[in-house]
C-alpha cells in the first residue's frame, strides 16, 4: 500500500497537522494481553502536535506493549490508535515508519554490519522508498549529496559526528542510543517514540540528550513520548506526564501534579507510602 | 476393516522409528536449542558401524548393540556437544544450522572413505527373530521387526516423559535450553546437563538406526536422509515441544504412507506424486499450520549481550593502500586466468575451470540469499535445476536455443523463490531452512524425477541447441561464454551489494525491528531477494548443463544444495569472491581428488572436507577461508604498514602492598572480539 502523500513527513518546518484538527496521536481504550495477562488494559490518551508526553510506570507497567501497539509491532485486541485523525488499524510498522513515527528501543536494536553514517543513510533513504532493485542494477543508488548533507546535520545535532564512521559493534551502549536517537531523527518524524533514551548515558551525556529532546519539540515541532526511569530528565523535557502501573493509566497532569497522586506514590512506593 | 489393517501394520515400523527420531530431535532441541541436522547420519554411522561388527567381524548382535548404540552412538554425541555446538551461542540459529547440515553431509561421505564403500545387506534385528510370526492382529502376521519397533517406541516414550517431566534433571534441561549461562549462575553444571541430552538423544538416533536397519533390504545413507526428513515433520507437527505427538506423528506418517500405498492404483500418477512426497507436504502444512513453528526464532538467551559482535570483513579492514594493492593482484591473476585458458590449459583442466565457472554463478545465488540476505535457504540447487530443466525442455520440446531458454529459465525459478518465499513469510532460521529443504526434497521426488528431460531419461545437450560453436570441443567459445554470464552476474550482485537493496538487507541482518522501525519493508526486500537469487540460481543451473552437457536429476539434488552452502559457508558466504573461491575450490578439489586410488575420488572426500571445513563456522562464521585471509591482511598489513598494530604494552600484575590477597583480584586482561579490544589491560 502507497503511503498517501498528505502524511508524508515535511522534509522541514512543522509536521502537517491532521486534516480536521485532530490530535496528531489519540490511543483510545488499548487493551493488549499476553496469555491470561493483560499487559496494558483501556489504555487511552492523545499527544498534540508539538507536545512532549512523559509515559512513566514502575518496570511490568505496559509501556513498551504500550509503544509497540502504537508502532504496530503488537496488534491491540481492543481500541484504536489514530495518527492525525487517522486510524492505523492493521498498518505494518514500515508504513507507520513512513506516516512519521519514529522510535528508539529499551534493548539497543543498531545495525550491527553498519557504521553510524551508514545507519542514517539507511534511515534516510528508507522514508523515502523500497529498495529499488532496478535502481541498484542501473547503479543509480549511489547517496545524494542532499542525503550526505542531511545525515551530517543530524550527526551534528545529536552530537555524534566524531564517531561517524565509527562500526557500531565498536561503540559502548551509550553511544549506540545516541545513534538510534539520530537514525530515529533523520527520518525528521513528526511523532518520536523515544523508549528509556538515557538508559546507559551518563549525566553529561543525558543532560545533552534532554538538550537535544527539547530543541527538536521547541524549534522543529516534534512531538515526543518519553518513557523513561530518570524522572529528572522527565521532569525537564515533557509538558505533560501519563503514569501507567499494572497495564493501566494511574495519573495524568503536568510532572509535579502526577508526582503529587496518592496513586503514583502508591505504585511506586507500595502500600507504605 | 482387515483389509486396511493389513495395509496398516506394515507401516508401524516405518512409524515407530519415524516416532524414534522425531522424539530424539525434540529432545535434543528441548535441552540444547539446536535442531540436530546431523540426526540421520548418527543413525546411519549406528546402522552402519552395527551392521559391518556382526556380518563383518562376526560378532554376536548383543555385543555390536553395545558396541555401535550404547557407546559409539553416545560418544558421538558427546564429541558434537564438546567441540561444536557446546560453543555456539544460544541466540545464533545460523551456526547450528550450519553445523548440522555440515555433520549432515560430512559424516555419510566419510564412512565409505574410511571403511569402503561395499554394499551391505540384512542387517540382523536387534530384540526378536524377524522370520518368526509371533502373532496376528486381524489376520495380519507381526513378526519381529513389528515387535522389535513397538516395544522400544513405547519404552523410549515412556522414559523420555518421565525424563522431563518428573526428574530434576529434566528440569535442568528445560533451563539450560533458555541459556545455558543463566542457569550456571544457579549453581547447574550446565555442560554436563546438556552434555548429557546429547549423549541421551544420540543413544535414540542409533537405537532408531539399527531399528531401521532390518528393515531397509539394503543398508543407504540415502535412506536414512528420507527418515529424518519425516521425523522432521513430525517433530514440526510436535512445535519441537511435545513427545507424545511426535511420537504419534511418526508413527501415523508411517501408516499413512503404506495405507495410501495400498489404496492407490501403483502405477497411477496421482500414487506417483503423491507417495514420494507425502513427508514433505506433512512437514510444509505444519510449517504453515503450527503456530509454535513460527515463533521458534523468538527464542532468546537473556546473557545474548555477552557474546563477541560479528567479525569485520577482511575488507573492512584492510589499509588503502594495501586495498589496491590486493585489487591490482586479482586483475593480474584474472588476467593471467584468461590468457591460460585461451593458450596452453590443458582440455582436462579447462574443462574443470569451465565447470567451476558455472557452479560460481550458481553460488553467487547463495552469496545473496545468506550473505546479504541472511536467509538460510536449502533450495539453490533446487532452483538451479528449475533454470536447467525449463531450458532443457524448451531445447527438447521446441527447439529453442539453450541461452533463450536460459533467461526463461531464470524467470521461472525466480518465480518459484518467490513462491517459496510467499510461503515462508512468517518464518526464518530453521523455519526457513526446514520450509526449503521440503521444497528441494518435493522438486526431487516429485518433479524433477517424473518430468525429467525425455520421459525421465537423461538429456544430452546438443550442439544445436547452443549454436555460436559454444560446444564445439577445439575452440574456446565456452570458456568466453561462461565468463561472459559469470561477470554479468557478479555485477549484478556487487551492484544490489552496494546499492540501496544490499544496505537495507544489512539493516534486516542486524535488526529486522529496527529496520521495521524506519520504514523498511521486511517482506518486499525478502521477495526480491528471493527473486534475484533464484534468478541467478536458474541461470548457473543451465550454464552448468552446457558445460556438462547432459541434464538429469542427479546434478540438482537436494543433498548437492546441502552441499553447496556448506561449500559457500566454508569460504565465505558474505563477501562475494567467496562464490567464486567456493565454485573454482570445489572443481579443483573434485579433481585433484581423482589421483588418489577410487575410494577417496569422486565426491566423497570433497564434501567431507568441505563439512570439514564449514565445522568451523562456529569459530569463524565469515567462513574459514575469509577469516585467513584475515588474518594474513592484518600480518601483512602490520609488516609493511607498522604504525598500524595495535595494543597497549601489557601493566604489571596488580599486586597489594601489605601481601594479604584481596577478596578478588583481576589481573590484566586482554579481550579481544574478532580483532576488536574488548577490555585492553583489565585490572582491579
Amino acid at each position: 500500500m502507497r503511503v498517501p502523500k498528505v502524511f508524508r513527513s515535511p522534509s522541514t518546518g512543522p509536521p502537517i497537522e491532521g486534516p480536521d484538527g485532530s490530535p496528531l496521536l489519540a490511543v483510545a481504550g488499548v487493551t493488549k494481553s499476553f496469555g491470561g495477562i493483560a499487559a496494558v488494559r483501556d489504555v487511552s490518551f492523545t499527544v498534540e502536535t508539538g507536545e512532549s508526553v512523559g509515559l512513566v510506570g514502575p518496570n511490568g507497567a505496559g509501556k513498551t506493549t504500550l509503544f509497540n501497539c502504537i508502532c504496530g509491532q503488537l496488534q491491540p485486541e481492543d481500541g484504536r490508535v489514530e495518527l492525525k485523525g487517522t486510524t492505523l488499524g492493521r498498518l505494518p510498522t514500515f508504513q507507520r515508519a513512513r506516516l512519521g513515527i519514529g522510535r528508539t528501543y529499551q534493548r539497543v536494536e543498531v545495525f550491527a554490519d553498519m557504521t553510524v553514517r551508514e545507519h542514517l543513510l539507511v534511515a534516510e533513504r528508507a522514508r523515502c522508498a523500497d529498495g529499488q532493485l532496478l535502481r541498484d542494477l542501473a547503479n543509480r543508488s549511489r547517496p545524494t549529496s542532499a542525503e550526505i548533507t542531511r545525515v551530517g546535520e543530524v550527526l551534528d545535532l545529536v552530537g555524534i559526528a566524531d564517531r561517524a564512521e565509527a562500526p557500531v559493534s565498536a561503540l559502548g551502549l551509550g553511544s549506540c542510543r545516541l545513534v538510534e536517537l539520530a537514525r530515529a531523527l533523520v527520518a525528521e518524524p513528526c511523532l518520536l517514540l523515544a523508549d528509556e533514551p538515557s538508559s546507559g548515558l551518563d549525566l553529561t551525556e543525558t543532560q545533552e540528550l534532554a538538550n537535544v529532546l527539547r530543541t527538536l519539540q521547541r524549534e522543529r515541532g516534534m512531538a515526543v513520548l518519553l518513557v523513561e526511569h530518570d524522572l529528572h530528565m522527565v521532569a525537564e523535557v515533557v509538558d505533560r506526564t501519563i503514569v501507567m502501573d499494572l497495564g493501566a493509566v494511574i495519573a495524568q497532569g503536568t510532572f509535579d501534579e502526577v508526582m503529587a497522586d496518592t496513586n503514583v506514590r502508591h505504585a511506586y512506593l507500595g502500600t507504605s507510602a | 476393516m482387515e483389509h486396511f489393517l493389513g495395509f496398516a501394520i506394515p507401516g508401524i515400523p516405518y512409524g515407530c522409528t519415524y516416532a524414534i527420531v522425531a522424539v530424539g530431535l525434540v529432545l535434543t532441541y528441548q535441552a540444547t536449542g539446536v535442531f540436530n541436522f546431523a540426526f540421520g547420519a548418527q543413525a546411519y554411522t549406528s546402522a552402519f558401524v552395527y551392521t559391518k561388527l556382526v556380518q563383518n567381524e562376526q560378532l554376536p548382535v548383543w555385543l555390536a548393540f553395545l558396541l555401535s548404540v550404547v557407546i559409539l552412538a553416545p560418544l558421538l554425541g558427546l564429541i558434537f556437544d564438546r567441540y561444536l555446538f557446546r560453543k555456539i551461542p544460544n541466540t545464533n540459529t545460523t551456526a547450528k544450522l550450519v553445523t548440522g547440515i555440515s555433520l549432515f553431509v560430512g559424516i555419510p561421505a566419510l564412512l565409505p572413505v574410511l571403511f569402503g564403500s561395499q554394499n551391505q545387506y540384512n542387517s540382523p534385528s536387534i530384540l526378536f527373530d524377524p522370520n518368526t510370526v509371533y502373532f496376528r492382529v486381524a489376520q495380519t502376521p507381526v513378526n519381529g521387526i513389528y515387535l522389535s519397533s513397538v516395544v522400544v517406541t513405547a519404552v523410549v516414550l515412556v522414559a523420555l516423559v518421565v525424563l522431563m517431566r518428573f526428574t530434576n534433571l529434566g528440569l535442568q534441561m528445560r533451563g539450560a535450553v533458555e541459556s545455558r549461562r543463566l542457569v550456571q549462575l544457579d549453581g547447574v553444571n550446565s555442560g554436563r546437563v546438556i552434555a548429557t541430552a546429547w549423549a541421551v538423544s544420540s543413544l535414540l538416533a542409533g537405537l532408531a538406526g539399527v531399528l531401521l536397519a532390518p528393515i531397509y533390504g539394503q543398508l543407504q545413507a540415502q535412506d536414512y536422509a528420507t527418515l529424518l526428513v519425516a521425523a522432521f515433520a513430525a517433530a514440526a507437527w510436535a512445535a519441537l515441544r511435545s513427545f507424545p505427538i511426535a511420537a504419534l506423528v511418526g508413527i501415523l506418517m508411517g501408516v499413512a504412507d503404506t495405507v495410501l500405498q495400498g489404496y492407490l492404483p501403483a502405477t497411477s500418477s496421482l500414487s506417483a506424486a503423491v507417495l514420494p512426497s507425502l513427508p514433505f507436504i506433512v512437514l510444509v502444512l505444519a510449517l504453515l499450520l503450527v503456530p509454535g513453528m513460527r515463533k521458534l526464532h523468538d527464542d532468546s538467551d537473556p546473557l545474548s549481550s555477552v557474546d563477541p559482535p560479528p567479525p569485520p570483513t577482511t575488507a573492512s579492514l584492510r589499509a588503502p593502500q594495501l586495498s589496491r594493492v590486493i585489487r591490482i593482484a586479482w586483475y593480474v591473476l584474472l588476467a593471467a586466468f584468461i590468457v591460460s585458458m585461451l593458450s596452453w590449459m590443458p582440455k582436462t583442466w579447462e574443462s574443470v575451470f569451465n565447470s567451476g565457472l558455472a557452479f560460481s554463478t550458481i553460488f553467487l545465488s547463495i552469496t545473496l540469499i545468506t550473505g546479504m540476505g541472511g536467509q538460510l535457504s536449502l533450495a539453490q540447487a533446487t532452483l538451479a535445476g528449475v533454470g536447467a530443466f525449463t531450458a532443457a525442455q524448451l531445447a527438447n520440446h521446441l527447439g529453442l536455443n539453450f541461452l533463450a531458454g536460459a533467461v526463461v529459465g531464470a524467470i521461472l525459478a525466480a518465480a518459484v523463490a518467490v513462491i517459496l518465499a510467499l510461503a515462508s513469510l512468517r518464518l526464518k532460521g530453521l523455519g526457513l531452512a526446514l520450509m526449503t529443504i521440503a521444497a528441494a526434497l518435493f522438486f526431487d521426488n516429485s518433479i524433477f524425477s517424473e518430468i525429467g528431460v525425455s520421459h525421465g531419461v537423461a538429456l544430452t545437450v546438443a550442439n544445436k541447441w547452443v549454436g555460436l560453436g559454444i560446444l564445439n570441443a577445439n575452440g574456446h567459445n565456452l570458456f568466453i561464454m561462461l565468463m561472459i554470464v559469470l561477470v554479468i552476474c557478479l555485477a549484478a550482485v556487487t551492484l544490489v551489494g552496494n546499492g540501496t537493496t544490499g544496505r537495507f538487507l544489512a539493516a534486516q541482518r542486524g535488526s529486522e525491528t529496527a529496520a521495521a522501525g524506519i520504514g523498511i519493508n521486511i517482506t518486499w526486500q525478502r521477495i526480491q531477494i528471493f527473486a534475484l537469487s533464484g534468478a541467478v540460481a536458474g541461470i548457473g543451473g543451465t550454464m552448468l548443463v552446457i558445460q556438462q552437457q547432459t541434464v538429469n536429476a542427479m546434478q540438482f539434488n537436494y543433498q548437492l544444495g546441502l552441499a553447496f552452502v556448506v561449500i559457500v559457508i566454508t569460504t565465505g558466504v558474505s563477501a562475494i569472491e567467496g562464490a567464486i573461491q567456493a565454485g573454482m575450490g570445489y572443481v579443483v578439489v573434485q579433481q585433484v581428488l581423482t589421483y588418489l586410488p577410487a575410494r577417496y575420488g569422486g565426491n566423497g572426500l570433497t564434501f567431507v572436507l568441505f563439512a570439514a571445513g564449514a565445522l568451523t563456522y562456529v569459530a569463524h562464521p565469515e567462513g574459514i577461508l575469509e577469516y585467513q585471509k584475515r588474518r594474513w591482511t592484518m600480518r601483512f598489513q602490520r609488516l609493511i604498514l607498522p604504525g598500524s598494530s595495535s595494543g597497549p604494552p601489557t601493566p604489571p600484575m596488580p599486586g597489594s602492598d601489605n601481601g594479604a590477597k584481596p577478596p578478588i583480584s583481576v589481573p590484566s586482561l586482554d579481550g579481544p572480539f574478532t580483532g576488536v579490544a574488548a577490555t585492553e589491560g583489565g585490572g582491579p
